[in-house]
């Protein structure tokens, strides 16, 4: 943990939602912190409650059905207790989100220029002349060529990767304190990926936000993330730095996913490597370890593995596991 | 949008050319001879075939169907076999009295409609919701012919607030042409705004629910600040398309309210020509009613594309 004040700081966060089939448990207990300029990634496969997550704590998430609990701390304000009106003052000034499907989420009848300007003329004390302006620069920052002549065109006017450098322009026209990036790359193709998150490392050295990178692609972790958390079925199971989590993983869904990541250029002799099973669901979440189940290295009966809050196994690395070690290591 | 307009025109030309022949060929095939049927049962075959010849009726049916729309296009549907008199005066009579009981209809589906739709779409679940969703239930399914009875009752008989029935143009006395339009526009209007409104609650809720809506909200806009800057932009495509439909049937005569609150429509004579097989005054009302129709339409594809820049500029 660093000295500094976390500038975001999500404690024991759960979301459960109801469903005809009962209620279920999307986020169950997750804490974290985000510093100043730090990026965390989220990694998780589907449906381990990682969007869901980044929702609940921009009160985002339609409640009910939803039911959000815990805290979440925006340089100690907690989000979750704020009326909406001082929510709309914070969202999208100092905290903003950019989601995965850029073809959908921008608005199909509005030309860029409007949508852009409309935050800034919402939360920045600027004449309709000044955020135009603005919103040129900040097309101009995301590298789309010629901005002021793009501002009156529609989203279907752009591509892909040219649309979601727009959403990325819209979240950081107010130059927001955190910036959670929802699986902003796994709509576009692979060469628009690297150049989208080279886009935000780049933004994030000259503006200073930090950064909530949510993800499933470890690929895109390895190269941009300070610290990792893995999430699985709701529940953070290791959270440690980038390097240590790859160098010297402890929990055995962390050595799973690891193990399932694809290296071009080494001949492997066994196929990919998948782990066993599927998640459980989380209207009928099992009591203990939610990764029992799946685990390889397990112990039995299953009465043991009560759920553990995370404990440090190592310098600024936690894990949620009773048996967790270098010893978890699968080969 | 210039291509796009073009295209539109070239098909509502075509629509309507393919209606008239239609129009012109169901006439012919229907069985029922018009001649026939205005001479009785008794007649002599002499005066039959010289009836005949008059009308048309024994030339081949390509070269009546020139004649016919040659002179329909100018507004000459013929004559009456009925009345006598020329088909595009009846129609014309018509035309005011049908476009007056369709717009005041219209502006009451709309002004229940928009409001209620869209409010019970924001709300969607709530108590607000579910009474307006019951309530044009019940509307779509109460049939035109009681609630017109069941409001000439209340409002005519028993409070005598409003005439019963009756059709008073708005150039001769103002005053009583609008006391004569509450009942029958109440009537038609509020059938056609429990429809709107269901469809005006679906596309604002598929609007709220997309991601673009969710940005807007990210984006720190409130909720009635993103309805109205961001989801009814969207809404407004489908409505206007619907609520056009709807004008356009409004516009083709709702008989039956016609028939109740004897209001001179267009539906009206175009039941009567059927009843009396008067050939050309249907075909001449039909014609008419598909023309409306289609340039509605071609209005409502106007406006769509002027509401989505995704037809404007593709």
């Amino acid at each position: 943990m660093s000295a500094s004040e976390p500038v975001l700081s999500v404690r024991n966060l759960t979301v459960e939602i109801g469903t005809r089939r009962g209620t279920a448990r999307v986020v169950n207990d997750i804490s974290y912190d985000v510093h100043r300029g730090e990026t965390v990634a989220i990694v998780g496969e589907s449906g381990s409650g990682k969007t869901v997550s980044a929702l609940a704590l921009m009160r985002l998430l339609p409640e009910p059905p939803a039911r959000v609990g815990g805290r979440v701390l925006l340089d100690g304000v907690d989000l979750l207790r704020g009326s909406e009106r001082e929510l709309c003052r914070i969202r999208g000034h100092r905290i903003a989100m950019v989601f995965q499907d850029p073809m959908t989420s921008l608005n199909p009848v509005l030309t860029i220029g409007q949508q852009l300007v409309e935050p800034i003329r919402l939360h920045l004390p600027l004449t309709a002349g000044a955020a135009r302006d603005r919103a040129v620069e900040m097309l101009h920052l995301v590298g789309i060529p010629a901005p002021r002549h793009r501002l009156d065109d529609y989203p279907h006017q752009f591509s892909g990767g040219m649309r979601q450098r727009v959403m990325i322009a819209m979240a950081l026209a107010c130059d927001p304190e955190v910036l959670i990036a929802d699986e902003a790359t796994t709509a576009l193709d692979v060469t628009t990926q690297a150049q989208i998150v080279e886009l935000v490392a780049g933004l994030q050295d000259r503006m200073g936000m930090a950064v909530v990178w949510i993800t499933h692609d470890l690929g895109v972790v390895a190269g941009i993330a300070d610290r990792v958390a893995v999430m699985y079925a709701g529940q953070v199971l290791e959270e440690a730095p980038v390097d240590a989590l790859y160098e010297d993983p402890r929990h055995p869904y962390t050595t799973g996913l690891l193990a399932s990541v694809p290296t071009p250029g080494i001949d492997r002799p066994h196929r990919l490597f998948a782990i066993p099973g599927l998640p459980p669901d989380p209207v009928a979440l099992p009591p203990g370890c939610p990764f029992w189940d799946r685990c390889a290295v397990r112990g039995e009966p299953r009465a043991e593995f009560t759920p553990q809050p995370l404990r440090p196994v190592g310098s600024d690395h936690q894990v949620a596991c009773s048996c967790a070690g270098p010893a978890a290591r699968h080969g | 949008m210039g291509r796009y307009l073009l295209r539109r025109l070239l098909h509502t030309v075509l629509a309507m050319l393919g209606v008239s022949i239609g129009v012109f060929l169901i006439m012919h095939l229907v069985p029922g001879d018009p001649i026939r049927l205005a001479l009785g049962t008794r007649f002599d075959p002499e005066v039959y075939q010289a009836l005949r010849s008059r009308a048309g009726l024994d030339r081949p049916l390509l070269a009546q169907y020139g004649t016919w729309l040659s002179h329909a296009v100018t507004g000459d549907f013929g004559v009456s076999f009925r009345s006598g008199q020329p088909v595009g005066e009846l129609l014309w009579q018509r035309l005011g009295p049908t476009a007056t009981l369709a717009g005041a209809a219209l502006l009451v589906a709309l002004s229940i409609a928009l409001p209620v739709g869209i409010l019970s779409a924001v709300w969607s679940g709530s108590v607000i919701d579910r009474i307006a969703t019951a309530l044009s239930q019940l509307w779509v399914s109460v049939p035109d012919f009681w609630s017109g009875i069941m409001y000439i009752l209340l409002f005519a008989l028993v409070l005598g607030w409003l005439p019963a029935s009756g059709y008073v143009s708005p150039l001769d006395d103002p005053v009583q042409a609008l006391r004569h339009l509450v009942l029958p526009a109440l009537t038609v209007g509020l059938i056609s705004g429990s429809i709107l409104t269901r469809f005006v609650r679906s596309a604002v809720l598929e609007a709220l629910n997309q991601d673009y809506t969710r940005t807007a909200r990210a984006k720190g806009l409130s909720r009635w600040q993103t309805v109205r800057r961001h989801v009814l932009p969207n809404a407004w495509i489908p409505i206007v398309t619907v609520a056009g439909l709807q004008l356009g049937f409004l516009l083709g005569g709702v008989v039956v309210v016609e028939v109740i609150f004897e209001w001179p429509g267009l539906g009206r004579l175009a039941y009567d020509a059927v009843i009396r097989r008067d050939y050309s005054l249907l075909q001449g009302a039909v014609l008419v009613i598909a023309t409306v129709f289609l340039t509605i339409n071609l209005f409502v594809d106007i406006l769509c594309g002027y509401l989505d820049p995704r037809v404007r500029r593709p």
